[in-house]
């Protein structure tokens, strides 16, 4: 009797200590990160009861195994057998039912939660967005924008549809809690409501190819006001772009997530800087060398495996676009304009 | 050094790149007479790579004399029944042999060489993720075809596979030595089959590992299409292999099933039967209904990439989210093949180093059969955000939460066995004792995932990883070592190095908690999986360097085990009797065991694990007159 005294004290001290260092850790409460959309507040909910029970679950075997390692140890030249001691149905009936009850319990709650995150606002704002190896564009239907970083309304329901251009990804802001993947040939949809105003990145998830690790762009959460200042902003650039032949070109060049692989800094990507390109003598893989002119532009845009540049992988990870000869000269002239 | 130019192994290596020049030759030819190109960026085109692979194996089975008996059969020519070993010391294991002892090691072997293989790819991926930024994987480092970031995605995919591969041979290897040892058999019921399904193993792990020259495959050990549809012809190479060992698991599994139900020794009832038994039979199960599924996976990606086939291609109507269905319903149940057989050893260890009765053996035994067949249905918890139906997560949810149950029922057996016992610690049981605690941590990770809503954080990133290695060296890794541990004595006659098993333990396990909950530990923070570079704004790189530091330390302990393993064959410490002082029956014969085991057949006269029962032995020899009767 003396011993379950001891293991069943141990046992409950344990469990506090557990869930107390978890919280340290800051794994109790939440999951790490900050939690930025009305979707968090359940799965941090729920994630909080799990780290309780498994705090005493984790004690309930520890605690008498390492109890028992100590108490029950074979002493120096013993050699007796332990106690000889079968099993009792009781016992066992009572450890498969109650952990039976505990798994409807949680798999309730866990139905509960995610009915918290599905939970439809109809008057949701629709953004569609588009992955592609290895960048996500975002298009405003309602407006007509296009753009590479992700501006959301603080406290308002927004549903992205989402569509693969090429392979699978996986949206994923931490901060929101919530993850979809990106399916090609389908709209997977992905609701979320920010609550927090502040700076993310949408990362994806899904294995996507050599630069899966790089696929991430900015998700920005606004207030109200800021949102749609950011809206009057970018309709009107999109407006004067459209006007302009070498605005059409990097409008095009931003829809078709160009600039994911090809940066415009001269930083190293997946795809060479479009940087100062136009003119230079570029070197290929094959040990030659080509004047970067408009005709090898058009056809590293329409054959990207026609010419490898060195350094860059053969053969090359870029889709092969299609695109109208005009749409293709207006692309042409917008990478001239990048000295 | 001759005598391995004549083993069976060295033929078939020979014969297996005859075969693949045959097979690829073939390819090319027939190309040639058809106008299409005959050459790719690795020489031979992708169609006459993957013919040559299939032909390379073929011809490696053949070639080694694995085939020989049926051959000689087909043909009307009779062999012997008994099988008769022609070799001694080491060329046992490089030769075809029929013996289920040989075949185990031949099968733990290869098993230690895959570990030693997909473990050194994760050293130099961990070595690369110790800091931001990429360090020496760049996008300028060029080798078999890949630049820094592919070789990376390469080397993490093929440290999935190649560790799976390993698992599952190794799963093979303690079965295939201890059931027919437990249950009193001379033999598994087909042994040239058994042999086979070895065999069958080596040209598997070959074409697995070429991947790695061709090119490489950037998909994760799951193949995921389209990317897997789009990867380079290291990627055929991949799905050939893991086609190729799918034979191994199947048919060596079907050999355990059956050894299982017909060849127990007199009196050994289902319920009398050592609990290992149990295990070896419940993986079995799965094993043998459930490998076809990936089969099936990776052979339809094969197809398409081959053939042009649309199965999951969207733009030809095909569906990307079936291959996952398809894929997960085998590869889930696929880890309780590799956990239960390990649960099995920890419940078999266990009684012997406590010197009580296995507590609750009954409900030990269902609760394997229980987690076999629950395993069938929980496969789309791997698919919570992959966009299938949204109303089907929640079944899947009540039927993972489900498996924690007979699981449960484990545990609190194991700790009630434990109570109240006389506790040893000599090496295989420190090793039981790992295993318990790190597949505990690998037990409570897992309902987070289960429960649908959390899973949307948590989903592909480190915290899967970091539980999926905890319950793979609590449920494989760990047992692994203590069955090893155990048996090695049974097996050479001499006992691995007592002080060096416990430096291996007390490397091995602070340093694998340290990599677990970190990984743990960087997933929340934001860290994804099948990454060569992190955003160093998450503000991991601390925990990331002492992650790879611990990651380094787990692989010296396993050189040390390696070192002890190899140099305690010939020197270790002479141990003929019963070691452990077990009451099973394989431990009541001298080691090491003789070619066809017991000299006269054994029969139950008691219970498995009655320890602290006087005069109450397990088996016995049967009388000679009355065993030969019956059979």
């Amino acid at each position: 009797m003396q011993h379950f005294v001891i293991v069943g004290i141990l046992v409950i001290v344990t469990t506090v200590l557990t869930y107390l260092g978890l919280d340290v850790a800051g794994l109790a409460k939440q999951q790490h990160p900050v939690a930025a959309s009305a979707q968090s507040v359940s799965i941090d909910q729920l994630w909080h009861w799990e780290m309780i029970v498994i705090s005493f679950l984790f004690a309930i075997i520890f605690v008498p195994m390492m109890y028992s390692l100590i108490a029950f140890r074979q002493k120096k030249g013993e050699m007796k057998d332990g106690e000889h001691m079968e099993g009792n149905t009781t016992l066992e009936i009572t450890w498969t039912v109650v952990p039976l009850f505990l798994v409807v319990i949680f798999a309730y709650l866990g139905g509960w939660s995610l009915g918290e995150v599905n939970r439809v606002d109809p008057q949701a704002l629709v953004i569609n967005v588009r992955g592609a190896q290895f960048a996500w564009t975002f298009e405003y239907p309602e407006y007509g924008i296009v753009s590479n970083e992700l501006h959301l309304p603080v406290d308002r329901q927004v549903v992205l549809k989402m569509t693969s251009a090429d392979v699978l990804h996986s949206f994923w802001v931490p901060e929101f809690r919530l993850k979809q993947d990106v399916v090609p040939g389908r709209i997977t949809e992905y609701r979320v409501t920010p609550t927090l105003v502040g700076d993310y990145k949408v990362r994806c998830a899904e294995l996507c190819g050599t630069s899966h690790a790089y696929m991430e762009n900015a998700v920005i959460v606004d207030t109200q006001a800021d949102y749609d200042a950011w809206i009057i902003e970018q309709t009107e650039i999109a407006q004067q772009l459209a006007q302009t032949p070498e605005g059409q070109g990097r409008l095009l060049a931003v829809r078709n997530g160009c600039l994911g692989c090809h940066s415009l800094d001269g930083t190293p990507g997946t795809g060479p800087t479009w940087f100062n390109l136009f003119g230079k003598q570029e070197n290929l893989d094959d040990g030659t060398t080509i004047l970067v002119d408009e005709a090898y532009l058009a056809e590293s845009i329409l054959n990207p495996n026609a010419k490898i540049v060195a350094g860059f992988t053969s053969p090359s990870v870029m889709p092969a676009f299609v695109f109208t000869d005009e749409e293709i000269a207006n692309i042409i002239v917008y990478i001239q304009t990048l000295k | 050094m001759k005598k391995f130019f004549t083993s069976a192994l060295f033929k078939g290596l020979v014969w297996q790149v005859i075969g693949f020049f045959i097979g690829a030759g073939l390819v090319t030819g027939i190309r040639a007479l058809m106008g299409l190109s005959t050459t790719d960026t690795f020489f031979f085109t992708e169609p006459a790579w993957v013919l040559g692979a299939f032909f390379g194996a073929i011809s490696f089975l053949v070639g080694c004399g694995v085939t020989d008996d049926w051959i000689k059969w087909a043909r009307g020519i009779e062999t012997h029944d008994e099988h008769e070993e022609h070799w001694t010391g080491w060329e046992k294991y490089v030769n075809v042999s029929l013996d289920h002892k040989v075949i185990g090691i031949q099968y733990t072997l290869i098993s230690l060489a895959l570990i030693a293989i997909g473990g050194t790819f994760a050293l130099i991926f961990r070595a690369e993720l110790a800091a931001s930024q990429l360090q020496f994987l760049t996008t300028e480092f060029q080798i078999f075809g890949q630049n820094g970031p592919q070789l990376y995605n390469t080397l993490m995919s093929l440290h999935g596979i190649v560790m799976i591969i390993s698992i599952l041979l190794g799963v093979s290897g303690i079965i295939n030595y201890a059931v027919p040892l437990l249950i009193g058999a001379a033999d598994m019921s087909f042994p040239r089959l058994n042999a086979f399904s070895y065999w069958i193993a080596v040209p598997a792990a070959i074409t697995l590992i070429s991947s790695l020259f061709l090119g490489g495959f950037d998909t994760g050990w799951t193949g995921y299409p389209p990317l897997s549809a789009r990867a380079p012809v290291g990627m055929q190479m991949f799905f050939m292999g893991v086609f190729i060992a799918g034979w191994s698991s199947i048919l060596g599994a079907l050999n355990v099933v059956v050894t299982v139900l017909r060849m127990r020794a007199k009196g050994m009832t289902a319920m009398k039967m050592p609990i290992f038994v149990w295990a070896g039979l419940a993986t079995s199960i799965i094993a043998m209904t459930a490998t076809q599924f990936i089969g099936l996976a990776f052979q339809l990606v094969m197809f398409q990439r081959l053939f042009d086939m649309g199965f999951f291609d969207p733009s030809k109507g095909g569906n990307p989210v079936l291959f996952q269905h398809l894929f997960w319903f085998y590869s889930h149940p696929a880890v309780y093949v590799f956990i239960l057989p390990g649960l099995g050893v920890i419940s078999e260890l266990l009684p012997v180093f406590v010197r009580k009765p296995l507590y609750g053996y009954r409900w030990i035994a269902m609760s394997s059969i229980g987690i076999a067949l629950v395993g069938f249905v929980v496969w789309a918890h791997h698919m919570f955000t992959s966009g299938m139906n949204e109303y089907l997560r929640v079944p899947f949810m009540y039927s993972t939460l489900l498996v924690s149950v007979p699981t449960g029922v484990k545990f609190f057996s194991w700790v009630a066995t434990m109570w109240k016992g006389k506790i040893s610690t000599p090496t295989p049981m420190l090793f039981v004792l790992g295993a318990i605690v790190v597949f505990l941590m690998g037990g409570l990770s897992g309902p987070p995932h289960a429960t649908v809503s959390t899973d949307l954080h948590l989903h592909d990133t480190y915290f899967v990883v970091g539980h999926f290695h905890d319950t793979i060296f609590g449920g494989f890794v760990f047992p692994f070592f203590a069955a090893i541990y155990y048996w090695f004595p049974k097996a050479t006659g001499r006992r691995m190095n007592e002080f060096w098993g416990k430096v291996h333990f007390w490397l091995m396990t602070p340093s694998f908690f340290v990599v677990t909950f970190g990984m743990m530990y960087v997933g929340l923070l934001g860290m994804r999986r099948r990454i060569a570079d992190y955003d160093p704004a998450l503000g991991i790189d601390t925990s990331q360097l002492i992650i790879t530091i611990a990651a380094f330390c787990i692989a010296l302990s396993v050189l040390i085990f390696f070192i002890n393993f190899f140099y305690s064959i010939k020197n270790g410490e002479k141990a003929e009797g019963n070691v452990w002082e077990s009451r099973s029956p394989e431990w009541q014969v001298p080691s090491p065991m003789s070619l066809h085991n017991y000299p006269t057949p054994i029969e139950v006269v008691g219970e498995p694990y009655d320890y602290g029962l006087k005069d109450a032995p397990y088996t016995r020899f049967a009388p000679a007159s009355k065993g030969k009767g019956k059979h």
